[in-house]
């Protein structure tokens, strides 16, 4: 692995669907124990490199390195095993429809673990609690809101205890006050756990208080992944026209200030 | 030509590669059947699904089609003299081609449709990359159980449309037209042998996994066929899943017997 305190990177990801080449050689580093944001717009294949992750997408060139290991040469049982480090967070939630909330977020220890009935019962009882879903139990995927979708959505990604959570879009499709809540939540958990994460959003700037790194994606490549700071600071045209487009012209460079201060 | 040769050779290397996929699915969904955690429950609540709920279809089918029989095989026969051969005459339809396979095509209607748009919904709406994500075997956790459930299930269904049509027959034949109720009786009786009550589970095993095994892959690679995003994608898998396994079950029905007849 060439980037210390990494564990994920990937390295030169091109894949195209069909005659549309959506990634054309992705460099990204992924720190341990920081919040990674990838950006950009709609249709530039954000949610494409979250499953090349994942595993659920093999690339057409290039190598995804997860912990040391390329996910694109492992077997069925070792990406299986991989995956168990993963906690994944999905654009629609991705709930059993046909399952209750209670055993949505109970479907990975008593899938993946040997867990008695009860322990299992505890535990998703704790994590409906920390998530204030309590009462929601007996409840059907169908019969909830979309905020709290989201939240059974993550208190399931939660259950197993993952290194690396994936976000797809958290707050898409949320009102503010909502998008708040699971910025809210987010945050919370993450202090409390310390995972690392991947978030894939359009939430911006919003976003940007959560992120400790910043990847730009646009036209196939990474443009820049740096701190929101250095983000805002980037002289980079294509960078500086995404933070002027995303957040207005009061984020500007030193130059800028100095101008600005000088009345020009 | 050289653009027709190069359409014709990329549609059939996609034939290809399609029933490659599909004997991977069913090779992945047999071996997740020995996978532990081995679990009694989803078998239970499949065989709910797929035997269960389809008994009153069964019911009503194999009674028709026995007293249809009853009927046509009492004139047909009474033409030649031959009112007397009418139970072996039932008894040798529906044990032998009609129990498994009519039993094997109003399953593939009842049950092949809801498993191929259930396993499709669940596809696109992400479900089953979460379970993939979890680290949890969708093979093992959604098709294997299906497969049990299946072979379980549909030599089951068949014997009781069998029995449902040989009396469905002797209702018609004897009780309605006036046959003889001995000679239907002992003619039934001496007329089927072990031989053919084999071939006819043989069938319904091998039509009970070509049901699930065709309607769950199109249903599990729904995004993978032409256009096959969305509800309209999933109707689509659902009805070609049902044309697909319905013939299936009528080729793999000639291959049987005339093997088994061999």
């Amino acid at each position: 692995m060439t980037c210390e305190n990494c564990c994920i990177e990937l390295i030169g990801i091109e894949k195209s669907f069909g005659a549309q080449k959506v990634l054309r050689g992705v460099n990204l580093p992924i720190r341990r124990g920081f919040t990674t944001v990838i950006v950009g717009e709609s249709g530039q294949g954000k949610s494409v490199l979250l499953k090349h992750i994942l595993g659920l997408i093999a690339p057409d060139a290039g190598q995804v390195i997860v912990e040391g290991r390329d996910v694109t040469r492992l077997r069925r049982s070792e990406l299986k095993e991989l995956r168990t480090r993963f906690g994944v967070l999905f654009q629609g939630a991705a709930l059993f429809d046909s399952l209750t909330v209670f055993d949505n977020i109970a479907l990975p220890l008593r899938e993946r673990t040997r867990m008695p009935a009860a322990e299992v019962r505890e535990k998703v009882r704790a994590t409906l609690e920390l998530l204030d879903l309590s009462g929601s139990e007996d409840k059907y995927p169908a019969q909830l809101s979309g905020g709290m979708k989201k939240r059974v959505g993550l208190a399931r990604a939660l259950q197993l205890d993952p290194e690396i959570l994936l976000f797809d879009e958290p707050t898409t499709g949320l009102d503010p006050v909502r998008s708040h809540e699971v910025y809210q939540m987010f945050h919370e958990t993450q202090k409390k756990l310390g995972y690392t994460s991947i978030i894939v959003s359009h939430d911006i700037p919003k976003i940007f208080n959560l992120a400790d790194y910043i990847a730009l994606l646009h036209e196939g490549v990474i443009q820049i992944c740096a701190t929101p700071e250095e983000l805002q600071r980037c002289e980079k045209p294509l960078v500086r026209a995404f933070v002027e487009r995303v957040m207005g012209r009061m984020y500007s460079s030193e130059i800028e200030d100095l101008a600005l201060a000088a009345g020009i | 030509m050289v653009e027709w040769l190069e359409n014709l050779g990329a549609k059939a290397l996609g034939i290809l590669m399609e029933i490659g996929r599909a004997g991977v699915f069913l090779f992945w969904s047999v071996v997740g059947i020995f996978r532990p955690p081995f679990k009694i429950m989803p078998i239970i609540k499949q065989i709910h699904v797929i035997g269960a709920t389809s008994f009153t279809v069964i019911f009503f089918t194999g009674a028709f089609v026995g007293m249809v029989l009853g009927l046509q095989g009492n004139y047909t026969l009474r033409m030649f003299g031959a009112e007397g051969a009418l139970g072996s005459a039932v008894a040798l339809s529906l044990v032998r081609e009609l129990g498994p396979v009519l039993t094997g095509l109003m399953v593939t209607g009842r049950v092949g449709s809801s498993i191929c748009a259930e396993v499709g919904i669940m596809r696109i709406s992400e479900q089953i990359d979460a379970l993939e994500c979890m680290a949890i075997d969708p093979y093992r956790y959604l098709i294997s159980p299906k497969v049990v459930a299946s072979i379980i299930s549909l030599p089951l269904l068949t014997a009781i449309f069998n029995i449902v049509g040989l009396m469905g027959g002797f209702l018609v034949g004897v009780r309605l037209l006036g046959g003889s109720e001995g000679a239907y009786l002992s003619t039934m009786k001496s007329s089927v042998m072990a031989a053919d009550i084999r071939m006819c589970f043989i069938k319904s095993i091998c039509f009970a996994i070509l049901i699930v095994w065709i309607c769950a892959d199109r249903g599990y690679w729904v995004h993978k066929s032409r256009n096959g995003f969305g509800a309209e994608g999933v109707s689509r898998a659902t009805t070609h899943a049902v044309v697909i396994s319905s013939v299936a079950i009528l080729v793999a029905d000639y291959v049987i017997t005339s093997l088994l007849l061999a």
